[in-house]
């Protein structure tokens, strides 16, 4: 499945690893903190509607 | 129909709304695309051997670390000069994405040169000012956070990014100015004698479609995110005075 990578197998496997978690995290992070401030958003104009 | 119409909040996140989808699943097939193709079927570079498949983030990823910076310095000189808050807001949302960049590519550079030149570092032009890049980032991020008044951060912050432009051209162009260090020269180039082998050069291509895709999308997401928040503020800063 993974290509022959030789010598350089871990330097190759670690620099793909470190890449993708950062981008997923960067991923991760904005969708979650996307949907927080929406829903505390829609919650402050809901308490501004009834008050 | 002028683009400052998108400089109104709910005109942004209406377009953002209806674009987000396309540009999203866009740049998951062109990232995931460029990575297979470089990672699974390329083959090995004569002089570097395997570690030549680094290339496909770590190339993408420089760049996009310095485009990033040069779009937060565009939006950062349209709130200052016409004092639109969106793009303001979109400088602000653009710093966590850029510095990702710029670790990611801080930190495949130095995998990929330890076997390569012996170092993990080296305190060569364009290391050095995409380090600084990275502190700049850092700054400016914290500048953010360290005041409370949103007008007054995003004016500060705008000078911040109009003096660390400095350092991200010097990142682009270190190599050309002092013409020493580690570093080589672009890896890619228009000019076809200079450019990398076209086995590398279309995988590549795709990847750095794949990273602006991708920095687009969360752009997008992440605007709309401080364009909520900025008015989440302003309603409890009106629910606590009245």
């Amino acid at each position: 499945m993974i290509p022959e990578l030789g010598k350089y197998t871990a330097t190759v496997l670690s620099a793909y690893g470190i890449s993708l978690a950062l981008l997923i995290g960067i991923v991760v992070q904005s969708l979650w903190k996307a949907r927080r401030m929406k829903a505390r958003l829609d919650a402050a104009e809901a308490r501004r509607k009834d008050g | 129909m002028s683009i400052w119409e998108y400089a109104n909040p709910k005109k942004f996140i209406a377009t953002a709304d209806a674009v987000l989808p396309w540009i999203s699943g866009l740049a998951v097939v062109f990232l995931v695309g460029g990575l297979v193709w470089g990672f699974f079927f390329t083959p090995d570079d004569y002089r570097q051997g395997s570690t030549v498949k680094i290339f496909y983030l770590h190339v993408p990823a420089a760049m996009m670390a310095i485009n990033a910076w040069v779009m937060m310095l565009v939006t950062s000189l349209v709130w200052l000069v016409r004092r639109h808050h969106v793009s303001a807001l979109a400088a602000k949302a653009a710093a966590p994405v850029g510095i990702t960049f710029t670790l990611i590519a801080l930190i495949t550079g130095a995998i990929w040169g330890q076997p390569m030149w012996g170092t993990w570092w080296e305190w060569d032009p364009r290391l050095t000012s995409f380090l600084i890049l990275f502190l700049f980032y850092l700054g400016y991020m914290g500048l953010w956070q360290a005041i409370e008044n949103p007008d007054t951060a995003a004016d500060l912050t705008a000078i911040l990014c109009l003096v660390g432009s400095v350092f991200a051209l010097l990142s682009r162009y270190a190599v050309n100015f002092w013409n020493q260090g580690l570093h080589q020269g672009a890896s890619l180039s228009l000019d076809k004698q200079e450019n990398v082998a076209d086995v590398f050069w279309y995988p590549a291509l795709v990847s750095i479609a794949g990273f602006v895709l991708l920095f687009i999308a969360l752009i997008l997401i992440r605007t709309k995110t401080e364009i909520r928040a900025r008015r989440l503020h302003a309603i409890e800063m009106r629910e606590r005075m009245g």
